[in-house]
């Protein structure tokens, strides 16, 4: 704002004086609060993690090291298998997590009784704090025929599944939770979305003799598409960065069946035998940004487009 | 989303203005008519044509669809009453069950009577109500950081504006693209060493509390909403005399009760879920929230305690979702997508 000698010279000359006399002190005052906090907890540590990403650091001495902590990471065999384990995390949780929410919002839209009770249902474990929803499940999975669930699958005739203790049973029982635990925000997105599926385009469909499957096929659907593609967007985004699940439930094990690049990350900077390497830690996490902030630049591109429109 | 008020306005929110998180959601924040509507005066539900969904009065007299739809809502009820309702009523009664039971027959209606003593164990000897305490403290200065910066924030960028509002605006817009895993090691090292402090924020609570303050999407969600109140009465205000502290106080924060409702709401449920963040910078468990204390307290505390320290966890913010649901509803999936 010093730089001020371009096209407004008819302007009186900016002095700190005419600024302080403009108010420009008191605009300083109200800009304080978030200069400060976000100068220091989010723009000095961005800017941080590029560079630690570069250098080895114990806190008391640094040196650069360029691209080692980058090479250090992907030589490292786990990360191959967090990769992986995070992906199968990210394709389950799409299986389950994507049209399980989109159908009960879908039949939920038309109800026309008690809507509240229904969204309030749906919505009601997603304000139930993470940890306890894990711990309260982690009880639930019980590998015991006495266990929550194995006495429900035994009702039914269903042997007692090992659930956490199983390599193979393991993420999906992480899925399981987490998608309890997320689909009711999926769902009240779907439900705002479609309320606001123009009328007329129903009433055009009747008029055309269009029956109740193909308006919901044919009017409705391709009105969500933009939610839709915002919603997968949003959930791959989310289970990228997943931690709660896969270190409390069961961290990262059996044998490293449930290690996820989060997990990986938490455990280079603050592990009880890895710890410390806080240049492998930001190195990872950066990778994982970047991959991540293509999707956010897709996602805020459709939002914007869309909000405008 | 921006009231408690507004009716679901269809005729004119785009499916991304009607729910969404992020930039998108900021529309609706930025759209006067949505929140002309909002305005209490003229609350009103309206059973009009904008209600319809893909059935139409015709197709609900076919007695197939009729039959059909009342069949699967049936059911559909049943699926939500039993996962959505159903985990927090077994916590509830394994909270007072006692631990043989809860292990041995987890799915029987008091086989051995009720365990009220697990509450109180849970509560004083375990000490669930210093870790309360310590949560609600957390979630009230988080509250009060995020408020204070997004007021003041949104307010210099909005109506204020002097000339340096744009870079400012680009830079914290930037850090939305910026997923909360890369802060992870490098704030925790700011909080180990902070410059200008000259002392470590380890084990305080400004540790939790100033970093919750740098919340783009609060500050831009507070500035849509200024942007969207009306200019003329900040120039009436202006031309009476007030000056910019006044303006703040006395106008922009009363008209904006709406907006200050949903991020209050989800400031607090944000910090009473947060707990990787207050577990790396809360070392000392005297100081922790219930969220970082609970797994700890699973591996010494007999179960049935256990089981009420987690239904004490979880009451307040059931508590909060039921009195403040249209405001939840309302804004629903603005907390989780912004995680990302």
């Amino acid at each position: 704002m010093a730089l001020t000698h371009d096209a407004r010279a008819a302007r009186p000359r900016r002095t700190p004086v005419t600024w302080v006399r403009r108010g420009g002190l008191s605009t300083l005052v109200f800009a304080m609060p978030l200069l400060v906090v976000f100068g220091l907890f989010s723009w000095l540590p961005i800017g941080r993690a590029v560079v630690m990403s570069l250098q080895e650091t114990n806190l008391v001495t640094t040196a650069w090291v360029g691209l080692d902590n980058f090479r250090t990471v992907l030589a490292d065999p786990l990360l191959a298998t967090a990769v992986g384990n995070t992906l199968w995390f990210a394709a389950l949780a799409l299986l389950l997590g994507y049209p399980v929410p989109l159908l009960a919002a879908v039949l939920m839209s038309e109800v026309r009784r008690a809507k509240g009770l229904y969204s309030a249902l749906a919505y009601l474990p997603v304000v139930v704090p993470p940890v306890v929803a894990v711990l309260l499940w982690k009880f639930f999975f019980d590998a015991r025929p006495e266990g929550v669930f194995n006495t429900m699958l035994g009702w039914v005739g269903v042997g007692p599944v090992p659930w956490l203790q199983d390599a193979g049973w393991a993420m999906p029982s992480l899925v399981l939770e987490a998608t309890w635990a997320g689909a009711g925000g999926t769902i009240i997105i779907y439900l705002a979305a479609l309320t606001s599926v123009p009328g007329e385009l129903y009433d055009a469909a009747e008029v055309d003799g269009a029956s109740v499957w193909r308006k919901v096929w044919h009017v409705t659907m391709p009105q969500l598409r933009g939610v839709l593609l915002i919603t997968f967007i949003l959930q791959i985004i989310g289970t990228a960065q997943v931690f709660l699940e896969p270190y409390l439930f069961t961290d990262g094990g059996p044998a490293n069946a449930t290690i996820t690049v989060l997990l990986l990350v938490y455990r280079y900077a603050f592990g009880q035998s890895l710890g410390g390497d806080y240049g492998a830690a930001t190195a990872l996490s950066l990778m994982l940004a970047a991959v991540l902030a293509v999707l956010s630049v897709v996602y805020f591109r459709l939002t914007r487009s869309w909000s405008q429109a | 989303m921006t009231t408690s008020t507004t009716p679901a306005g269809p005729a004119h929110a785009t499916p991304a203005t009607a729910a969404l998180p992020v930039p998108g959601a900021t529309a609706v924040a930025g759209d006067p008519g949505a929140r002309r509507r909002g305005r209490p005066g003229l609350r009103r539900t309206r059973p009009d044509e904008a209600d319809r969904g893909a059935l139409s009065p015709a197709d609900w007299r076919r007695p197939v669809v009729r039959r059909s739809m009342r069949l699967s809502h049936g059911v559909l009820l049943a699926l939500l009453v039993l996962c959505g309702l159903g985990p927090l009523v077994l916590l509830a009664k394994f909270a007072v069950t006692p631990t043989q039971d809860i292990l041995r027959t987890p799915l029987a209606v008091f086989p051995n009577g009720v365990a009220w003593d697990n509450l109180s164990a849970a509560w004083n000897d375990v000490q669930v109500s210093r870790y309360f305490l310590n949560t609600v403290v957390l979630a009230a200065g988080a509250w009060a950081s995020q408020i204070l910066v997004a007021t003041t924030g949104g307010y210099l960028l909005s109506v204020l504006r002097p000339r340096y509002a744009k870079v400012v605006q680009a830079a914290v817009l930037a850090t939305l693209f910026v997923p909360a895993v890369v802060l992870l090691v490098p704030l925790y090292l700011v909080i180990l060493d902070p410059p200008l402090l000259g002392r470590s924020l380890m084990n305080s609570y400004w540790a939790v509390w100033l970093p919750a303050g740098a919340s783009a999407f609060n500050v831009l969600l507070v500035q849509r909403f200024f942007d969207s109140l009306p200019r003329e009465v900040f120039e009436a205000a202006r031309v009476d005399g007030a000056g910019p502290f006044r303006l703040f106080r006395s106008i922009v924060l009363p008209m904006s009760r709406p907006i200050l409702g949903v991020v209050s709401v989800f400031a607090v449920i944000a910090s009473w879920k947060d707990f990787l963040w207050p577990l790396l910078v809360l070392r000392d468990p005297d100081i922790q929230p219930l969220s970082v204390r609970l797994p700890s307290l699973q591996a010494t505390t007999d179960l049935g305690v256990l089981m009420a320290a987690l239904a004490i966890s979880t009451l307040i913010p059931v508590l909060l979702f039921l009195v403040f649901q249209r405001l939840f509803l309302r804004g629903a999936g603005l907390g989780g997508a912004v995680k990302g």
